[in-house]
């Protein structure tokens, strides 16, 4: 399972990485893995706005449904719409394939390291 | 007779197997002051002699119509006798929901076929595998175009009066309104419409054709619909679909309708079939079973329920409806029905039906004190004047005729290909009879 | 096998419709169809075979044995195919009047009268069209009777997490919060945590009984008097009433409203799916808000579908109602508990029951220690079944239990079934340990191999397109 260090992470499952002032968002490669094969990503519009804690969109698999919790308060200014056509992209290279990216954030959750999270994961 | 295949012997047998001494120790669970200390209130089991003699002198107790012009959501068309014994065969019939595809391919590559078929006669690129009857596909159909901002659901009128009060039914579940377009001349108001879609409405659904039997001008309604930022939910006959515009060349987002007269018999309100399709665009909106192609293991081609997050098995509280089935068997009817017909035998019913009502309508309507009510094209329904209104029905049923179904204004009288020119000329004779007294 | 539309052959038709013999009326310009739908185009032999040939495609529960845990997959009786056939009922207009339609009212009302005794409820209806339709139909009799109490903070309905998803998502569309509580190790209400949730906005509870791993929750009485006190209404989830119908009723439990399969447990069949059809009962008190048809009754009521309901579902379980009467009702019930017990029994000592106590109509076996010593899963043990010709139990379920099987055999099979069945458990317990492989490839005789689910979830083909 891989962790990379220069993200952080929420105990929902999501990374989180700034990138000028934006918030790029994705699922971690542990929650990839226990979801299984990503069928559909349902994703917000640019525009929606986002609650720190609360879901921005979900991921299928076949039989699983799990929400995307958004670990920061702001606005949507990016979704990715390749996840659309290429849900298992999600599967192939979890931290490539961000999912929303968020603009004028007022509010960001308890974050934890890559060591931390590892942490709650194999716990 | 309780259909239980032990002798007393071998429950016994199988008593001490499970190490108890009697079935009340099955129940040991239950607490003793609950468990019922009596009989039920029943009569005693029957063989199934006396089963065939009780029910069938039940049944006896209906009048049955030799010819039925009566319409208004349950129509008596002709049903060929193989559309009756396909669905009757011992697996179809017993099998459960087609969970295990390697031993349902049977079930699902009818539905599939099914599926492909409402495409066919809507237009539409996707249809589900079926829902309860045409009321709740038009309910869930509603359901499905709310989002967060857009919340209220506009329906005609000129609606089936079961139709109007299921949706608001279901309205009343989530907490959302429904608003009633008023009509002019049996048909929606296209102006009121105009009027009442504001910002909030997230779709407008209307029957075609209406509960009047009259043609709605879909393609204006559905127009003023779309320019408000609305969906268009058409509720369509299917026998219709064989002559008219399909709904999708309509405009509509999603089509949805009641397929009993796709074979299924009228059997006091049912079981019938509801049909519902959409586009690509909302495919994954659409609620219900699914099924979908795919291929197997050594890759052959197979199906399977498909897109199953989006149910209630797995979404919860979260799903948008809680439907968990569908109407597999009148789904199977519907497509023998369909597959029987063909193009060309679907456009002979709907042309019939309809050529059969104008001709019942010229009849009436040349006897002194009928008239049409409203005016407009009309596919095999619609409504007149009718003095005399409880004689003229009375005298129709002692020869036995169901005649119209008194509705505000007058009555709705429907004819379909079932009925020959002589049945329509005696109806009328009967009707010109007792109005001449 | 080739799909229908495969084999169309353009031309071909079968002659039903006579020639038209009165004169044809045109439709309007901007009302017709331009190009016609493309139906197949097939002789009527042509269809009868192709549907023959799916049909040998099919396992019904009259083609052999379908322990379908919570499905209650019983026999269903020819007679009660030839009763819904009738003229009588299949050609009555559900608008014909009144007088017309005696035989139907009475259908109805002795069916209503037979289920209120059995269920000890006071009021009944058959408008809704399957399971879950019924539940969507009894949470509106609860959120009718606190709304014209003007008791509008009851928003929140009860559901304990073994629930069947239906619960949830039923309580949600009648507008609900759902609070889910956790049940206890044993699938039984944990009284602790129903306590902590109940106040003056609870608007009920759903709850099955048996509950969904198949055990009788001993507190039912304390359970549904709490509910009571705290205000809210009782409902019961009539999916598991083949195992007490005619020994415990639901209304002497305590509970205020019931929906019943008729599809289950009065022997209806599914017809691969639907359609079943579904009463709801209720007490007195309820029965003001029953639903009712727009055009067929007096307006006012909450309505859930046209007309009054699957009628010729309600002919056929009425029919087995008067075949089983009285006596009948209780001896399956007792047989069924007897059977699911039997076979469990048999079973016990190769794959494990997940409660090893007195069952009732069905049990779940537990597999999670047979997977982690042999990497077979319940999945693979399910697939291998389908080699015997016998279906699968329910997978996966209930969620409180990992790699669950449950197994319903219900009262119609007999104990030869059952020796059979529980041999075959036990080859492949033993087959399992020895060749997992075999199984994982599972099966290996059906119709098909195991389907990638995956593709077809990614890449939607829903419908047969002209190549």
């Amino acid at each position: 399972m891989n962790y990379p260090t220069e993200l952080q992470y929420s105990r929902d499952h999501e990374w989180l990485r700034m990138e000028d002032g934006v918030a790029v968002i994705g699922i971690s490669d542990f929650a990839q893995s226990e979801l299984g094969d990503v069928v559909f990503v349902n994703l917000p519009e640019v525009g929606d706005e986002t609650t720190a804690g609360e879901p921005f969109g979900d991921v299928e698999s076949v039989k699983a449904v799990s929400d995307l919790v958004c670990p920061v308060t702001g606005t949507v200014c990016a979704v990715n719409e390749e996840l659309l056509d290429a849900p298992e992209k999600l599967n192939e290279d979890p931290y490539l394939n961000w999912i929303i990216k968020v603009e004028n954030v007022t509010d960001t959750e308890e974050l934890l390291s890559a060591a931390d999270y590892e942490a709650t994961c194999t716990h | 007779m309780s259909y239980v295949p032990s002798t007393q012997a071998q429950r016994q047998e199988m008593l001490r197997a499970v190490g108890v001494s009697d079935y009340r120790e099955l129940y040991r669970d239950v607490p003793e002051e609950m468990l019922l200390d009596r009989e039920l209130d029943l009569p005693a089991g029957m063989s199934e002699l006396e089963v065939s003699r009780t029910v069938s002198a039940m049944a006896a107790k209906n009048t049955l119509f030799s010819t039925i012009l009566r319409g208004a959501g349950a129509y008596d068309h002709f049903i060929p006798a193989v559309v009756k014994s396909i669905p009757a065969k011992e697996e179809f019939l017993t099998a459960y929901t087609p969970y295990q595809a390697e031993m349902s391919q049977g079930v699902l590559q009818s539905i599939f076929e099914y599926q492909t078929m409402i495409c066919e006669l809507t237009g539409m690129d996707v249809s589900n595998a079926s829902v309860y009857d045409g009321a709740t596909a038009a309910a869930e159909a509603a359901a499905m175009c709310r989002d967060r901002k857009r919340r209220v659901t506009l329906i005609s009128a000129a609606a089936h009066p079961d139709t109007i009060n299921t949706v608001r039914t279901y309205c009343f579940g989530t907490g959302d309104e429904l608003r009633l377009v008023p009509m002019k001349d049996g048909k929606t108001d296209l102006e009121a419409l105009k009027a009442m879609l504001t910002p909030e409405v997230a779709s407008f659904y209307v029957q075609q054709p209406n509960f009047f039997g009259l043609l709605e001008d879909a393609d204006t309604l559905g127009e003023a619909v779309h320019a408000a930022g609305a969906m268009f939910v058409m509720g369509c006959n299917p026998i219709s679909l064989g002559l008219m515009k399909s709904p999708r060349d309509c405009g509509a987002d999603v089509a949805v309708g009641e397929g009993q007269p796709l074979g299924m018999p009228l059997g006091y309100g049912g079981p019938y079939l509801g049909f519902m399709a959409t586009t690509q665009k909302h495919m994954r909106k659409l609620p219900g079973r699914i099924v979908g192609e795919t291929v197997d293991a050594k890759g052959e081609r197979a199906y399977v329920l498909s897109l199953q997050a989006r149910e209630q098995h797995i979404r919860r509280e979260k799903a948008s409806s809680n439907i968990c089935s569908n109407e597999a068997l009148c789904a199977l009817t519907a497509s023998v029905y369909l597959a029987v017909m063909g193009p060309e035998g679907l456009r002979q019913a709907a042309q019939q039906s309809m050529a059969k009502a104008h001709y019942l309508m010229r009849g009436l309507t040349e006897i002194e004190g009928v008239r049409c009510v409203y005016p407009g094209p009309f596919f095999h329904e619609f409504v007149t004047t009718l003095p005399k209104q409880e004689e003229v029905l009375s005298a129709l049923e002692r020869a036995g005729i169901l005649g119209g179904l008194p509705v505000e204004g007058g009555v709705l009288w429907c004819a379909t290909e079932k009925q020959s020119r002589e049945e329509l000329d005696r109806a009328i004779a009967i009707v010109k009879e007792v109005l001449a007294k | 096998m080739k799909l229908i539309f495969e084999k169309s052959v353009p031309g071909r038709h079968c002659d039903l419709l006579p020639r038209c013999d009165v004169e044809t009326v045109e439709l309007p310009e901007g009302f017709r169809r331009e190009t016609a739908p493309a139906l197949p185009e097939l002789s009527e032999v042509d269809v009868a075979r192709h549907y023959t040939e799916l049909n040998h495609r099919v396992h019904g529960v009259n083609c052999g044995f379908y322990p379908l845990g919570s499905c209650t997959m019983k026999y269903n009786p020819r007679i009660d195919e030839d009763m819904a056939a009738l003229p009588g009922f299949a050609g009555v207009h559900p608008l014909a009047p009144a007088h017309a339609t005696r035989g139907c009212r009475e259908v109805l009302d002795t069916a209503a009268k037979y289920l209120c005794e059995i269920t000890g409820m006071d009021g009944m209806t058959f408008q809704p069209a399957a399971g879950a339709h019924g539940e969507f139909t009894g949470v509106l009799l609860i959120k009718q009777y606190h709304q014209k109490r003007g008791d509008t903070k009851r928003r929140k309905i009860i559901v304990p997490d073994s629930a069947h998803g239906t619960n949830p998502a039923t309580a949600a569309m009648c507008g609900f919060e759902v609070v889910n509580i956790p049940s206890a190790p044993d699938g039984c209400v944990d009284l602790e945590a129903l306590k902590a949730v109940l106040g003056e906005d609870t608007a009920g509870l759903m709850l099955t009984n048996p509950n969904t791993v198949g055990l009788f929750d001993q507190n039912i009485l304390e359970i549904t008097r709490l509910v009571h006190e705290a205000g809210g209404l009782c409902y019961y989830d009539g999916a598991n009433l083949n195992a007490v119908m005619g020994v415990v009723r639901p209304g002497d439990m305590g509970f205020d409203c019931i929906h019943m399969n008729l599809h289950k447990t009065f022997a209806t069949p599914h017809g691969g799916g639907g359609p079943g059809a579904c009463a709801v009962g209720c007490k007195d008190f309820l029965k003001e808000f029953l639903p009712a048809s727009a055009l067929m009754d007096e307006p006012g009521h909450i309505q859930v579908r046209a007309f009054a309901g699957n009628f010729l579902v309600v002919v056929r379980a009425l029919t087995y109602l008067l075949t089983l009467g009285r006596e009948g009702i209780p001896e399956a019930a007792k047989n069924a508990v007897l059977n699911a017990n039997y076979l469990m029994r048999k079973i016990q000592g190769t794959f494990e029951p997940a409660f090893d106590r007195i069952c009732m109509h069905e049990f779940v076996l537990d597999l999670s220690e047979y997977k982690k010593e042999t990497g077979v899963s319940a999945l693979d043990v399910a697939k291998s079944l389908i080699d015997y010709g016998m279906h699968p139990p329910t997978m996966y379920f209930p969620m409180i239990v990992h790699e669950a099987l449950m197994l319903e055999p219900t009262e119609t099979e007999s104990k030869e079934t059952l020796d059979w069945a529980a041999q075959v458990y036990r080859e492949l317990y033993e087959l399992g340990k020895n060749d997992p492989e075999f199984m994982h490839n599972a099966p290996h005789h059906a119709q098909i191999a195991r389907p990638d689910e995956v593709r077809a979830a990614r890449q939607p083909i829903l419908r047969w397109q002209k190549p």
